[in-house]
C-alpha cells in the first residue's frame, strides 16, 4: 500500500499551482465571474495546451495521463476557484462518455475534448434537484427513425458553451429502469439555454429546455432504458473528482485563515495566540486532512475499479460537503469583518462550498447511500 | 497511490483471518468483573503472541515479528473484521516497547521487551500527578541520586493497569532547573518494589480501572534509567508521540469496531429504518473510515520520511470525540433501556468514553499541538 501521489504527480501539482497563480489569480476569477458566461477562450487555450483536457481519457481516444493525474489538477483548480468548463467537461461529461459512449461517439467527442477543441457538459438534474435515477423525468420517445426529447433540465453547468451535452432521459418506467442517455451535439432546434443567476458566481448554471428536439438514432449512448448502471459508475468518478476540487478549496481557506491569524493583532497580540481562534483552526485542519484522506481513497478506488468504489465516493462526498461548508464559514469568522466584505476572497470559497455541496448529491443523500451499504 | 495488497501481504492477511476466525474470543469490554476481564485479556495476548501477532513491527531478536507497518495495518483490519478484543498490555505495546526500542540500551531491550510482548509483564505509565496534568513539566515526584540508585518519592494518578503492572514508566524530577523541562529523569520502576502502594480510583463507571500510585522511599537501580539522567523530557516526548501516533492506528481500528457494533445494535433493535438513525450511523461510519485513512496517510508519510509527526494528534483527537458521539447514539437508540442493567451493552462505553477526551492528552492540549506544531500558530503559553 502506498497512500500518496507519485513524484511525477507532485511535480504536476507544483506546475499546476504555479500556472493557476498566474493565469487564474483572484483578479482574473473575479473578472470572469462578473461578466459574460464565465468562459475565457484564451485561458481555455492555455489549459488545453498544458494537456489538462487529455487527463483521464484513454489513449485510444487521444488521452494522455491518468484519472489520478486529473485529480491532482482538479484539486489545484478548486484551490484557485477556476471558473469555466474545465470541471463540467472533465469531471461530468468525460466519465459518462467513457462509461457509456458508443465507439463512434467516444472517437469523436473524447478526441475533440482531449485536443481542446470541444467542451462538454452533463444535463442530469431537473426541477426536483434529485441526483438519483428517480429524479429523471425528461421524456425520450421514438420518432422519425430517431428520438424526440421533451422536458426541462435545471442547474446544468456551463451549458451555453458546451459543444456536447450528455442528456439523461427516460424512455420508459421509473427509477433505475428506463434511463437512457443521449449525446447532443451543439444546440439543435427546440433546445434552448437560459442562464440562471447563481449564488456561486464562479459556476454557471442554466435551465436547458427540450421542446420536441429531434435526434438521430446514433445519438443514443448504449441501449435504451439500460443506462443507469453505467451512468452510476460515471457519477462515482465525477463525485471523487468534485471532492478533489473541494479539498483544494478547503486547504486554501485553511492556509489563508491561518496566515491571517498569525498577522492580525488585537489586544497587542496576534489573534492566533488565543485558543478561541487557534482551536477553531485546529478543527479546520482536522476537517481538511480527513476530507483529503477520504477523497484520495475514493479517487484511487474509482481509478482501480475497487469493489468499494461507490461506497468510497459517497463517504468522501458526505464528509467533504459538510467539511467545506464548515471550514469556509469558520474562515469568514476568523477573518472578522474583513472576511464579510465583497473585496475579500473568503466569500467566493463560502459560495463555492455551497454550490459544490448540492452538486452530485449533498451529504444527507450520500449518507443514506452509505446507510444502504451498511445494510441498515 | 496503491491500496492493492501484494502476494505476500495477501497471504499474511489470509493467514491472520483464518487464525482469528478460529481463536478470537467473543466477550465484550465491561462484561463481568475487572479481574476476570484482565485475566481473559492477558490470556488472549499470550495466545496472540504465541501465534506471532504481537509486536508485529518490533525487531525479531526481542520477540517481535520484524514485520512492516503494512503487516500491522493488515493485522489491525483483520482484528476489526473478526470483532476481536485488544490485547491486555495496551500501554506497554503502544508506548513502553517503542520507547525502550528508541532510547533503551541493548541490555534493557533484552530484559524488557520479550515479557512485555507475551503479557507476562504488564506496563503502566506514571506521568500525571494531582498537580501536573496537561502541564507535565510541573510534576513534583522526586528522584534523589543515591550513587548506584535513586530514591523515589511522590504520587502519580490516573494510572491505567497499575494494580496489575510489573513496570511503571515514571518521569520524576532529579534537579530543579530554570527551565522545568530540564532536570527530569525517566525511570522504569518495578511495581513490586517496597514503598510502592497502589490505590484503586473508582471512576464514573463504578469500576476501578485507574489507580493512584504512592512512592515512598522507593529504591530504583540506575540500570533502570531510560535515556540520560536529567534528560527525561525527551524520552517522555517520544512516549507521547507513540501514544498518539502508533496508538492512533489502534484507535482507528477501534473506531471501526465500534461503528460496526453500533450498526448491529440498530439492526437488532429494529431502528435501522429510522432516517435519523441511518443518517447518524452513516456519519459515524464515515468519520471512523476517514480516521483510519488519515492513519494510512500518516503511515505512508512515516515510510517516506522516517519520523512520525504531530499528525498523530489528529488521530487521537478525532477518535476520542467520535467515540463519545458513537456511544451517545447507541444510548439514544436504546431509549429508556439504555438506563437499566448494562444498557444493552453500551452503558459502560457511554460512561467510559467521557475519559477519552481527557486521557493521553486532553482535546484542548491536542488542539494546541495541532495549532502550534502543524499550523505554526504562536504559542499560547
Amino acid at each position: 500500500m502506498d497512500f500518496a501521489f507519485s513524484e511525477e504527480q507532485e511535480m504536476l501539482r507544483r506546475s499546476a499551482r504555479e500556472f493557476l497563480a498566474k493565469e487564474c489569480s483572484p483578479k482574473i476569477v473575479r473578472r470572469l465571474m462578473e461578466g459574460g458566461d464565465g468562459y475565457d477562450p484564451a485561458l481555455w487555450k492555455k489549459i488545453t495546451d498544458l494537456g489538462w483536457t487529455a487527463l483521464g481519457i484513454p489513449e485510444a481516444y487521444g488521452g494522455v495521463g491518468t484519472f489520478l493525474d486529473l485529480i491532482v489538477v482538479l484539486e489545484e483548480a478548486g484551490r484557485a476557484l477556476l471558473p469555466g468548463p474545465f470541471f463540467s467537461t472533465m469531471a461530468l461529461a468525460v466519465p459518462v462518455l467513457i462509461e457509456a459512449g458508443t465507439e463512434v461517439q467516444k472517437k469523436e467527442a473524447l478526441n475533440a475534448i482531449a485536443v481542446g477543441s470541444a467542451r462538454a457538459t452533463l444535463a442530469f438534474t431537473e426541477p426536483s434537484g434529485r441526483w438519483d435515477a428517480g429524479g429523471i423525468g425528461l421524456k425520450a420517445t421514438q420518432a422519425g427513425g430517431g428520438w424526440r426529447l421533451d422536458g426541462v433540465k435545471l442547474f446544468v453547468p456551463d451549458a451555453e458553451r458546451a459543444d456536447y451535452t450528455v442528456v439523461v432521459a427516460r424512455t420508459r418506467g421509473e427509477g433505475e429502469d428506463g434511463i437512457t442517455l443521449f449525446l447532443v451535439k451543439g444546440k439543435p432546434a427546440g433546445m434552448s439555454v437560459r442562464p440562471l443567476e447563481t449564488l456561486d458566481m464562479t459556476r454557471r448554471w442554466s435551465e436547458v429546455r427540450f421542446d420536441g428536439v429531434q435526434l438521430d438514432a446514433e445519438t443514443m449512448m448504449g441501449a435504451p432504458g439500460k443506462a443507469w448502471p453505467r451512468l452510476k459508475r460515471a457519477l462515482e468518478w465525477a463525485t471523487a473528482a468534485l471532492c478533489a476540487e473541494m479539498v483544494g478549496g478547503v486547504q486554501k481557506v485553511l492556509e489563508t485563515s491561518t496566515e491571517y491569524a498569525k498577522t492580525r493583532h488585537q489586544f497587542g497580540k496576534p489573534i492566533g495566540i488565543y485558543q478561541a481562534v487557534s482551536h477553531k483552526l485546529a478543527d479546520m485542519l482536522v476537517l481538511s486532512e480527513s476530507g483529503r484522506s477520504a477523497t484520495y481513497y475514493a479517487a484511487w478506488a474509482v481509478d482501480a475499479d475497487a469493489s468499494d468504489r461507490a461506497l468510497a465516493s459517497s463517504m468522501a462526498k458526505a464528509y467533504v460537503s459538510d467539511a467545506y461548508r464548515k471550514v469556509a464559514g469558520d474562515g469568514i469568522q476568523v477573518h472578522g469583518g474583513i472576511g464579510f466584505t465583497w473585496e475579500h476572497d473568503m466569500h467566493l470559497y463560502f459560495k463555492r462550498a455551497k454550490s459544490s455541496e448540492v452538486t452530485l448529491g449533498d451529504a444527507t443523500y450520500h449518507r443514506e447511500l452509505v446507510a444502504q451499504a451498511l445494510d441498515l | 497511490m496503491d491500496f492493492e495488497l501484494s502476494g505476500s501481504e495477501r497471504a499474511f492477511r489470509d493467514e491472520v483471518r483464518a487464525w482469528l476466525k478460529a481463536n478470537a474470543p467473543s466477550d465484550r469490554d465491561g462484561d463481568g468483573d475487572l479481574k476476570a476481564f484482565i485475566d481473559r485479556r492477558r490470556e488472549w495476548q499470550r495466545k496472540l503472541h504465541e501465534a506471532g501477532y504481537v509486536g508485529i513491527t518490533w525487531p525479531k531478536e526481542f520477540g517481535g515479528r520484524g514485520g512492516s507497518f503494512m503487516d500491522q495495518l493488515i493485522f489491525n483490519d483483520e482484528m476489526i473484521l473478526a470483532h476481536a478484543p485488544e490485547p491486555i498490555n495496551v500501554i506497554g505495546l503502544g508506548m513502553g516497547g517503542p520507547v525502550v526500542i528508541a532510547h533503551g540500551t541493548q541490555e534493557q531491550k533484552k530484559r524488557y521487551l520479550p515479557p512485555l510482548l507475551s503479557a507476562q509483564e504488564i506496563w503502566c505509565q506514571g506521568f500525571s500527578e494531582p498537580n501536573a496534568g496537561s502541564d507535565l513539566s510541573g510534576l513534583q515526584t522526586r528522584a534523589e541520586d543515591q550513587g548506584d540508585h535513586y530514591l523515589v518519592n511522590g504520587q502519580k494518578v490516573w494510572t491505567t493497569l497499575a494494580h496489575v503492572a510489573k513496570w511503571c514508566m515514571l518521569v520524576a524530577r532529579e534537579r530543579k532547573e530554570a527551565n522545568p523541562r530540564e532536570g527530569l529523569t525517566y525511570l522504569l520502576v518495578d511495581m513490586e518494589s517496597p514503598g510502592v502502594e497502589v490505590r484503586p480510583l473508582v471512576q464514573i463507571t463504578g469500576d476501578a480501572e485507574f489507580n493512584e500510585i504512592f512512592f515512598k522511599d522507593v529504591k530504583v537501580s540506575k540500570s533502570q534509567i531510560l535515556g540520560e539522567p536529567g534528560n527525561g523530557w525527551a524520552v517522555a516526548m517520544t512516549t507521547l508521540l507513540h501514544e498518539r501516533g502508533t496508538l492512533g492506528l489502534a484507535l482507528a481500528t477501534r473506531a471501526q469496531i465500534t461503528a460496526s457494533e453500533l450498526a448491529e445494535h440498530a439492526r437488532k433493535l429494529g431502528r435501522g429504518s429510522d432516517p435519523l438513525v441511518r443518517q447518524k450511523i452513516a456519519q459515524h461510519t464515515i468519520e471512523a473510515r476517514a480516521l483510519q485513512l488519515n492513519g494510512y496517510r500518516a503511515v505512508t508519510a512515516v515510510k517516506r520520511s522516517g519520523i512520525p509527526g504531530p499528525e498523530g494528534s489528529i488521530l487521537k483527537l478525532m477518535w476520542s470525540e467520535l467515540n463519545q458521539r458513537m456511544t451517545e447514539t447507541a444510548m439514544d437508540i436504546a431509549g429508556p433501556a439504555s438506563q437499566v442493567k448494562d444498557g444493552d451493552g453500551w452503558k459502560y462505553q457511554f460512561l467510559r468514553s467521557r475519559a477519552n477526551t481527557i486521557e493521553a492528552g486532553t482535546s484542548e492540549v491536542l488542539r494546541n499541538i495541532l495549532a502550534e506544531r502543524v499550523l505554526g500558530l504562536p504559542r499560547s503559553r
